[in-house]
């Protein structure tokens, strides 16, 4: 049953007309044009479909979108503001914190929704809220510098 | 590589067509001759000039293009081959296009493995910029009247010594031209003091793309109509289909049901519908009686690979062993290892007006045309091969069936097609790398000095076996070709991971190594110094020991440090590193890597870096939990939950050093650090307990286990 639901993504007011249990990886990827956000494993394992819902990183993999109703969701293609990258993304660069660049949507908004409630995270909370995001190509230690770079700031 | 036999295109064209194609400006055609297997493959290649693999483009408007079949997957090719094109040619590095594993664009390339990117393109690329900036500075000399000894390259421009008004730009000198150079020999490159843009770390090209989520992977690409295909698998590899019944899928709204030729597929232009209705496909399969598992594994490849290649004899080893104080008899195990890259593989076909266009993640584009080719009835020209950022690929991605699948797809169904293989698929399509045994007969003498190594490798193939320490009395044999030659025994396809074969090899030896030194109450360091005259590798143990802090002690020491060394892709490494075990439950932690690299001269510091840091970060799996189970055909891994990979969590201190040695040209860099941290950890492991172990990985249950004797 298609139902209507409404709710901002990237501050934009958004509307759509879907099955509400379909998940909101595909809804991103396929109705909506977003291909930033990756699938990698459809089983909450990987971190690679990481959106941020509120406040709160959720795995967009298994996420219904009919629980976006009325919220705030940001994806990759939204922590940027007005061409300006938020200074994570500025790190990552700066950094080289990616390598094939398939898990870093992931590991960006993980990281972002980490920040956003705990702005100053020691060493090993980061590495405590980043653990279940996995990166293949072995990019952690300068994940964890990156994200130590801008909460120092 | 079993990619071989697709390299012999016949109806390739003449140099002069493709020349035509190509419009105006200068152009230098290049063939990488300094490796003359590499060079083998790259003739031929489907629907282009036979002597030629690869050309550097500068157009009327001055813009320079380097288009390379090579494709970038993380490694940084991108980034360092633009940095050393720009270098030789006197362009900013921001002026460089790099056109990556395009087939109607660029010329063959047999594939991107085995860090050959920088090691044999590097070269004849930088030969080919300079040449092409020869060319420049010829024209500038007619078009100024000035003799050559008078100009300069700076920026894109040649400029005249002592008249600063004189200035012409590569786009003015390229404008209305129409020269083509095939590069004979080589061109005079840079020397390492010359470098400019070379020898740097600049940002990475693919930055910006990456961290904003633009970079476009082959999953990325939106084609109007496009049907999102989900496939039938078997359970097991080796199964029969008995009867298939689609109706109820075919009954679903939307949904296209494909049965032919042995495909059964279910297409949707919502993947979760084609889910569903894949679902909804009932299927009966014959599967034959599994021959093997995961535990019986090892004494079935000692009885299935009896004939040995023999390599590096040298001496008697009759007389090595007489030689010998005492002498060391082990065997050694790694199991079936995946690849597991993030990004599963992913393939995009689109079949418009008789030629099909394949978007695919793949290191090896030009094989998988060829392959398309052959299974959907179309010449070579007629398909083109793109190759978006790979997510990944470790060796795991030269074979691409998900791009012949949703070519076929396709084809039957007239729309176009994205297959992208579920995180299960991925597991069970995976070409493992190869389970292996390595059986190791040595001594040493009263002085401690090695005079015997009998060294047997099945299975898992050669690569990094090879002697660097001074025996006398040596050989070694090879069971089996590695990677993917011997797929009658593998229950399963098998093919390359990430050094294939290096960490089985290096592994074993180093592990020989440290169970003699401790014999000999020598410290591990200095018993392999003891033993090796060879300059690079001393060099490189040299440095990890300083900066580790390394103090002499024999093993064990219950310090928990562990040494290992090895060769790979001719770049030198060595690795110390230091490690906590909780006896209890057996886990051991990784606190600290320290990583000493050689690797001739350096294009980009930072990115060589990065491969070390991810070598030794990815190593940790294949040295602690990667383990693949299986019964006969069917893989019961197949999920990222019970293959389990590094994560933030393991992450140990790594340091690393790249030891200078600019006496000889670049050497690979992908993949030389993972080989030696599984033997470095079995040997932390001993030092900390007096406790060895065999078998990879070092999982807890295998610590407890050899605690206890």
């Amino acid at each position: 049953m298609k139902e209507a639901i409404n709710f901002r993504l990237n501050g934009k007011p958004t509307s759509l007309e879907v099955e509400g249990d379909r998940m909101l990886l595909w809804v991103l990827r396929t109705d909506l044009g977003l291909t930033g956000t990756k699938y990698g494993c459809g089983e909450s394992m990987c971190g690679a479909c990481t959106v941020v819902v509120g406040k709160e990183a959720v795995r967009s993999c298994q996420f219904p979108v009919r629980d976006v109703r009325g919220k705030d969701v940001t994806t990759i293609e939204g922590l940027s503001k007005d061409g300006k990258l938020h200074p994570l993304q500025e790190k990552f660069m700066e950094l080289g914190a990616f390598q094939c660049g398939f898990c870093t949507s992931g590991m960006l908004m993980n990281a972002y929704a980490l920040l956003l409630k705990n702005p100053k995270p020691s060493r090993s909370e980061i590495i405590e809220a980043m653990d279940d995001n996995l990166c293949r190509c072995g990019a952690h230690k300068r994940i964890v510098q990156a994200i130590e770079g801008v909460s120092r700031n | 590589m079993e990619d071989r036999e697709y390299n012999s295109e016949p109806n390739a064209l003449e140099r002069r067509d493709f020349i035509k194609m190509l419009g105006g400006g200068i152009f230098i055609l290049f063939t990488i001759d300094d490796w003359p297997e590499l060079a083998a493959q790259g003739r031929g290649g489907p629907s282009y000039p036979s002597d030629f693999n690869a050309y550097l483009k500068i157009a009327e408007d001055g813009k320079v293009t380097v288009y390379s079949g090579k494709i970038e997957m993380g490694q940084g090719i991108m980034t360092s081959l633009a940095q050393e094109a720009a270098d030789e040619l006197g362009v900013a590095l921001e002026s460089i296009e790099m056109i990556m594993g395009d087939t109607d664009l660029c010329p063959y390339d047999a594939g991107t493995y085995g860090s050959m990117s920088t090691r044999f393109f590097g070269p004849a690329l930088r030969s080919a910029a300079a040449e092409a900036k020869a060319v420049l500075l010829d024209l500038a000399s007619e078009q100024l009247k000035t003799p050559k000894d008078k100009l300069s390259v700076q920026n894109g421009a040649v400029l005249v010594t002592g008249d600063k008004k004189a200035r012409l730009t590569f786009g003015q000198l390229a404008k209305g031209q129409k020269i083509t150079r095939k590069l004979e020999g080589k061109a005079v490159t840079k020397s390492v003091a010359e470098f400019t843009i070379m020898g740097r770390s600049p940002r990475r090209l693919d930055a910006r793309e990456k961290v904003t989520g633009k970079a476009q992977y082959a999953g990325d690409i939106r084609i109007p109509g496009m049907l999102y295909a989900r496939i039938l698998r078997p359970p097991a590899h080796g199964a029969k289909l008995k009867t298939v019944d689609t109706a109820a899928a075919a009954k679903m709204a939307g949904v296209v049901v494909v049965n032919e030729g042995g495909l059964v597929a279910a297409l949707h232009q919502d993947p979760e519908v084609a889910a569903k209705a894949l679902d909804a496909v009932k299927a009966d399969w014959e599967v034959p009686a599994p021959a093997v598992d995961d535990a019986t594994i090892y004494d079935y490849i000692l009885k299935n690979f009896t004939q040995a290649r023999e390599s590096d004899k040298r001496g008697d080893l009759t007389q090595g062993e007489k030689m010998a104080a005492s002498i060391f008899e082990h065997r050694y195990e790694v199991p079936y290892g995946a690849h597991a890259p993030i990004e599963t593989h992913t393939a995009i076909a689109r079949i418009e007006n008789g030629r099909a266009t394949v978007w695919i993640g793949t290191q090896g584009p030009f094989p998988n045309k060829q392959r398309i080719a052959e299974a959907i009835g179309f010449e070579p020209p007629n398909v083109h091969v793109l190759t978006p950022y790979v997510g990944g690929g470790f060796g795991g991605k030269n074979p691409a069936p998900q791009a012949v699948e949703a070519a076929r797809l396709a084809k039957i169904t007239g729309k176009p097609v994205q297959v992208t293989f579920t995180r299960a698929e991925e597991f069970f399509y995976d070409t493992f790398r190869p389970a292996g045994v390595v059986r190791i007969k040595s001594g040493i003498d009263s002085a401690g000095k090695i005079c015997l190594w009998d060294y047997n490798v099945y299975s898992s193939g050669s690569r990094s076996s090879e002697q660097f320490y001074d025996v006398p009395h040596n050989i070694l044999r090879t069971y089996g070709q590695g990677m993917g030659g011997d797929s009658r025994v593998h229950p399963f396809a098998t093919g390359a991971w990430r050094a294939p074969g290096a960490p089985v090899n290096v592994f074993a030896r180093e592990s020989q190594i440290d169970i003699m030194a401790a014999k000999a109450k020598v410290d591990p360091l200095e018993f392999r110094l003891n033993n090796t005259s060879d300059s690079r590798m001393r060099s490189v143990l040299e440095a990890a020991a300083k900066k580790f802090g390394w103090k002499k002690a024999a093993s064990p020491s219950s310090r928990g440090y562990g040494i290992a060394c090895g060769i790979d892709s001719e770049t030198y490494v060595a690795e110390i590193v230091e490690i906590s075990l909780d006896k209890a439950s057996g886990r051991v932690r990784v606190k600290r890597v320290v990583a000493a690299q050689e690797m001739g001269v350096v294009i980009n510091p930072e990115g060589a870096t990065m491969q070390m840091e991810g070598c030794i970060t990815m190593g940790l799996g294949y040295t602690l939990s990667e383990d693949v189970n299986f019964k006969g055909g069917d893989i019961l891994t197949r999920s990222l939950s019970s293959y389990e990979l590094p994560r933030f969590s393991w992450l140990p201190e790594i340091e690393t050093i790249l030891v200078k040695n600019d006496e000889i040209g670049p050497k690979g860099g992908g993949e030389p650090a993972i080989v030696p941290l599984g033997a470095a950890v079995a040997n932390a492991i001993f030092d900390a307990t007096g406790a060895r172990i065999f078998r990879l990985p070092l999982t807890p249950d295998r610590v407890k286990q050899a605690l206890k004797g």
